[in-house]
């Protein structure tokens, strides 16, 4: 598990107009990856491009490469859902499926995947990605009951379990804490320091605090002004980011000077 | 103002003109009266026509069946009831798949410019009167499935359905389902098609997130989400289906034979189609039997849209309360 994942000469179009320009970076694996920079910087529209989500906007579209360990997810013959089988997601807003109890969201994706599998064997992702999670104990007793019954933090812990529930090489978190009270953010930032022992992780977050306190590396995005497109800014280690940024921009920005 | 030991104390002042009653306020108790006079007038109209069917259909139900034109009136709608259920019956079987196939297409596969004009001409299809339904089933479609019923007589006989002597003419129990099918598949595929864009955005990414195919999305998110909306849809369908009248009374060789066999030309007669075809030849002591007959179909289609309402209203509710009372 935990692959690496390398941008190469990233430009993203939503129909004729660039969003992102340029971007080369390397994610490594077992690590957390940070995304900042202002609203409409097109960090998170950097991370919907690394498990193909982008195209299911209308006109989304790539130019460049992007490397899962050495294979470009964007080849013509690549199938998108093959890449988000290896590639998880968890979004902004905690989203369970509302139709189904918490266990039937852990084991969602794996439905999808695997036909037949002996109930024991469910029973055990089930306990396996809600441990993963952080959220076993505080479910175990009712995995029966439906999952948007839980606290708003408990159900983002339940979308991460569901997506790690099928073991994917890489987690994407896009914004992941923005919809929680204090006490489900601090326990989703530990969560994702274990997360990183076996998972590419990428996040992208509005808050600086969170990114200096989860991330190994972080990437700086940017925009001229609006209707130009977002751009890579810096991209380092983020003690060296958040202590001695090589670029103005990015001081000014971790400094509050602007957005 | 009068200060004592720190509190401030209000005197009488002449009252502020802005806090006066307005003459605008007018606006509210005419419109209140006029939204609620309105929801009254739909109950009483439903009232009239429930007491109306009541009174006028007694008659029917207490005389001595030797006095009455068509004998027993249990007897005499017996077949009609039975008509009209298994026409609709079959209606809604074919109607629903296709209609959440369209509705489906129209929300999640078609291109943007393709979608709205498909999305129209079905509602379109919900405009012709059903006077030209039957016109077509009877010039149309009925001599173009004879054929077809011939080959599915000769071949397929042994089944039941499709026992019996095939009809010459195409008008069976099969044609004006089909005709009925189309009549319904407009209400119950646009009731369809809205549920369906109603999902949210967020349900469906996080099921591709998973690697879900369009597909399997549908499978997951979609239809469960919709499941409620499009029952509620086919319940609508199901009512129409079992009122429909011009349309069957033109199509169907219908009489007082109970068969489920699809493709004769002995086929129960659906209510609605039977009174349309006996008004006109009944005198004074025929018409309240007909009234009696309305009178079922009344309670049928009420209780259809009844169900219908139940399932769509109780569904959500009665899982949670289950599950929860499964882990109590």
């Amino acid at each position: 598990m935990a692959k690496r994942m390398e941008l190469q000469d990233l430009n993203i179009y939503y129909g004729n107009f660039l969003a992102v320009k340029g971007v080369n970076m390397v994610i490594e694996p077992r690590a957390v990856t940070a995304f900042i920079g202002p609203s409409g910087c097109g960090k998170s529209t950097v991370l919907r491009c690394l498990d193909r989500m982008l195209e299911l906007t209308p006109g989304g579209r790539v130019e460049g490469r992007v490397l899962l360990d050495g294979q470009d997810i964007y080849a013509p013959n690549v199938d998108p859902v093959r890449v988000r089988q290896q590639v998880g997601m968890v979004f902004q807003q905690p989203n369970p499926f509302p139709t189904m109890s918490i266990r039937d969201n852990v084991l969602a994706g794996i439905q999808l995947n695997a036909r037949k599998m002996p109930k024991a064997h469910k029973d055990e992702i089930v306990e396996r990605s809600l441990r993963g999670a952080n959220l076993w104990n505080e479910v175990k007793d009712r995995l029966g009951s439906p999952g948007n019954g839980l606290s708003g933090g408990q159900q983002q812990r339940l979308c991460i379990a569901r997506a790690i529930a099928i073991q994917p090489e890489v987690l994407l978190m896009d914004e992941p804490c923005s919809a929680l009270d204090p006490i489900s953010t601090l326990a989703i930032e530990d969560l994702i320091q274990e997360l990183k022992e076996n998972y590419t992780v990428v996040i992208v977050t509005h808050n600086m605090q969170q990114a200096s306190r989860v991330s190994d590396k972080t990437g700086f995005f940017n925009i001229e002004g609006t209707g130009k497109p977002g751009q890579l800014i810096e991209f380092d280690l983020t003690e060296k980011i958040f202590t001695n940024p090589s670029q103005k921009d990015t001081e000014r920005y971790i400094t509050g000077q602007f957005g | 103002m009068t200060v004592t030991g720190g509190n401030v104390v209000s005197e009488d002042l002449a009252p502020d003109q802005s806090l006066l009653v307005d003459r605008r306020k007018l606006g509210d108790p005419v419109f209140k009266g006029f939204s609620v006079g309105s929801g009254m007038l739909i109950l009483v109209i439903l009232a009239a026509v429930a007491a109306f069917l009541i009174v006028q259909a007694v008659p029917a139900f207490v005389a001595d069946a030797a006095d009455l034109p068509y004998g027993n009136t249990w007897g005499y709608v017996a077949p009609f009831l039975f008509g009209t259920i298994w026409s609709s019956f079959l209606a809604l079987l074919m109607a629903v798949p296709v209609a959440i196939g369209i509705a489906l297409y129209i929300s999640h596969f078609a291109p943007k410019q393709l979608a709205s004009p498909v999305a129209f001409v079905v509602d379109l299809l919900a405009a012709v009167p059903s006077v030209v339904f039957g016109l077509w089933g009877i010039n149309v479609l009925a001599p173009a499935l004879v054929p077809i019923y011939q080959w599915l007589g000769a071949n397929l006989g042994w089944i039941p359905l499709f026992g019996g002597n095939v009809s010459g003419t195409g008008r069976t129990m099969l044609t004006a389902a089909i005709v009925l099918a189309i009549m319904i598949l407009p209400i119950i595929t646009s009731l369809s098609r809205e549920v369906f864009l109603r999902t949210p955005g967020l349900q469906e990414e996080a099921s591709f997130a998973l690697g879900a195919t369009r597909w399997e999305m549908i499978g997951q998110v979609v239809l469960p989400f919709g499941r409620s909306g499009v029952v509620s849809a086919a319940m609508l369908g199901l009512g129409r289906a079992l009122g429909e009248t011009m349309a069957v009374a033109m199509v169907l060789s219908g009489g007082r034979n109970i068969t489920f066999q699809l493709l004769t030309s002995n086929n129960p007669n659906t209510i609605a189609s039977n009174i349309a075809l006996a008004f006109p030849e009944a005198d004074s002591h025929a018409v309240p039997q007909l009234i009696a007959t309305g009178l079922v179909l009344f309670v049928i289609t009420f209780v259809v849209n009844m169900a219908g309402r139940a399932i769509t209203s109780g569904h959500g509710f009665r899982l949670a309360h289950k599950r929860a009372h499964k882990e109590g």
